[in-house]
């Protein structure tokens, strides 16, 4: 039941926009180039839906690939930067210097990297979800409750023990924090990929609907995009949940804001 | 047998901990009450190992505690119970650490759960529990650990008099069926007498021992024990020591 109630002021409120839209695009008469009503972009999102599943699927795998890539690397290298000092100071910098290029500079090397397939797509997505991903493991190791280490210490816990005990769980509700925040971006990121040179993806739809100043086409894929980056954040906060299953369980709110608390 | 000798403990400048002499023999129950600040909770964790004394030392049976902690089974002054483990995984938490099979450790917890009145709540997590309840996990937890010697910091502290009281003659059962050395912090003086054969009162910080009561009636002592002649007299006895140790 709140669950349902938690719905109605979102929905309420995209419903309110919509329709706005729509009746400024009539009674002003804008150009549908300019900017088509949501009616034109939901028919030609119809139209062409066999083409956007066809690409979507494309631009969704390389998401998740590259975030399930990403992810694995941002916590292995967050590991052995926390257990080894020596790696912290030398590989830190790199990492947050790496942060400073922007996705779109970096797409096009990647490109010459990798060519021209989903690889470099794959790759983009991965380098863009590894940072959050490390910043929050190495918080979440280096940020256990001493009062709990010391308690496990207390028993004749190795390090080893400390760590598999207390450091490693205390991490993986930060671990999924970051996980959620590369999710965010992946799709994203993928599409950015996709801009620069390919076959198949949402970028390249898009791309070719701008090339036949198909504004309603280009904005049903952004809707595309933005549900499919939508369900992507949700789905790992659901698994992120199965994960940590001794955390208060959120509110239908935030639940549905995608805020884990 | 567990002797502390010459014991002194400063964090930078502050001294914090001066005990000459205090002795645990095997299966007594000491007390150790004095004011907050006044180093209680430090000789706890000195004598558990998580932190080396300034200087003096501590033996058992006349040889030196070993210099890693694990010799003792500490139960630290908040539950400090792991979020991400079950009522029984927290329980089993120190035979994980001594490597003993889950099996084993888990059958032996299952066996006490109704004892720490922690029944149909095994599979619980913490966060579910009252602080009663994760205080009682704790001290489970503590037994678990299967060392002769406990150190328990203040472990009613968190609860209403009422929870406190059935605690006592809880605690008091529970050791009449598995005796244990105990050394038990408080700043509850009804407490450390009924549930003590030594009281020791500390001063101030630093703290040093400024007197010691023995009580002699045998374990364990009915609640009513707190309105008896001798109960009253002792109690006057810790309070004048208390009183006469400020500043
Ligand atoms: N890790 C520490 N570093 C510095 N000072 C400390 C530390 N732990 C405790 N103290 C200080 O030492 C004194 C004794 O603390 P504690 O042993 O916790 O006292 P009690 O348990 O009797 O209340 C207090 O003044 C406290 O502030
Ligand atoms: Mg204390």
């Amino acid at each position: 039941m709140s669950r349902v109630r938690s719905l109605v002021a979102p929905v309420g409120v995209t419903v309110a926009l919509v329709a706005l839209w729509q009746l400024v695009v009539q009674g002003a008469h804008v150009h549908p180039w300019m900017l088509p009503a949501p009616s034109s972009v939901a028919s030609s999102g119809w139209e062409s839906r066999s083409s956007i599943m066809t690409n979507a699927v494309t631009t969704i795998e390389e998401a998740v690939a590259g975030l399930v890539i990403g992810s694995f690397a941002g916590v292995a290298l967050a590991f052995v930067i926390s257990l080894v000092p020596v790696v912290r100071r030398a590989v830190w910098p790199l990492v947050v210097t790496s942060q400073t290029i922007p996705v779109i500079v970096l797409a096009p090397l990647v490109a010459v990297w990798f060519g021209y397939g989903i690889t470099p797509k794959v790759v983009l997505v991965a380098l863009t979800a590894f940072f959050p991903v490390t910043v929050a493991t190495v918080a979440g190791l280096a940020g256990a409750d001493p009062e709990l280490i010391e308690l496990v210490r207390s028993f004749g816990a190795s390090s080893s023990q400390v760590l598999r005990t207390v450091r490693i769980p205390a991490a993986l509700e930060h671990i999924v924090a970051g996980v959620r925040i590369a999710a965010a971006y992946a799709v994203g990121s993928a599409v950015i990929g996709e801009y620069v040179g390919g076959t198949s993806g949402l970028g390249i739809f898009i791309d070719q609907a701008h090339r036949s100043y198909r504004t309603d086409s280009m904005l049903a894929g952004v809707a595309v995009i933005a549900i499919s980056s939508i369900v992507l954040f949700g789905l790992v906060g659901v698994i992120g949940r199965r994960l940590t299953p001794w955390r208060d369980n959120p509110t239908p709110e935030n639940r549905l804001i995608g805020i884990d608390t | 047998m567990l002797e502390v000798r010459e014991l002194r403990h400063s964090y930078g400048d502050i001294d914090v901990l001066v005990v000459d002499a205090l002795r645990v023999d095997d299966g007594a129950f000491v007390s150790i009450v004095g004011p907050s600040g006044c180093g209680k909770s430090t000789l706890l964790r000195i004598i558990a190992g998580l932190v080396a004394p300034t200087a003096g030392t501590i033996h058992i049976d006349d040889a030196p505690l070993p210099t890693t902690p694990g010799f003792a089974g500490f139960m630290p002054q908040h539950d400090r119970l792991l979020p991400w483990r079950t009522v029984r995984e927290n329980a089993v938490l120190a035979a994980d650490i001594d490597g003993v099979d889950r099996s084993v450790s888990s059958a032996r917890a299952d066996a006490l759960f109704e004892r720490f009145g922690l029944s149909g709540f095994e599979d619980a997590w913490p966060r579910a529990l009252s602080g009663g309840m994760r205080q009682r996990v704790a001290l489970l937890r503590t037994f678990l650990a299967e060392r002769d010697l406990l150190l328990l910091d203040e472990p009613f502290g968190a609860l209403d008099a009422i929870t406190r009281r059935r605690m006592h003659g809880w605690l008091q059962e529970v050791l009449e069926a598995d005796p244990r050395s105990v050394v038990f912090v408080t700043h509850d003086v009804d407490e450390a007498l009924v549930l003590s054969d030594h009281v020791f009162v500390m001063s101030e910080r630093p703290g040093r021992i400024v007197g010691a009561i023995e009580v002699p009636e045998p374990r364990p002592r009915p609640p009513g024990i707190v309105t008896s002649a001798e109960f009253v007299e002792r109690k006057a006895q810790v309070l004048a020591l208390l009183e006469s140790s400020d500043g």
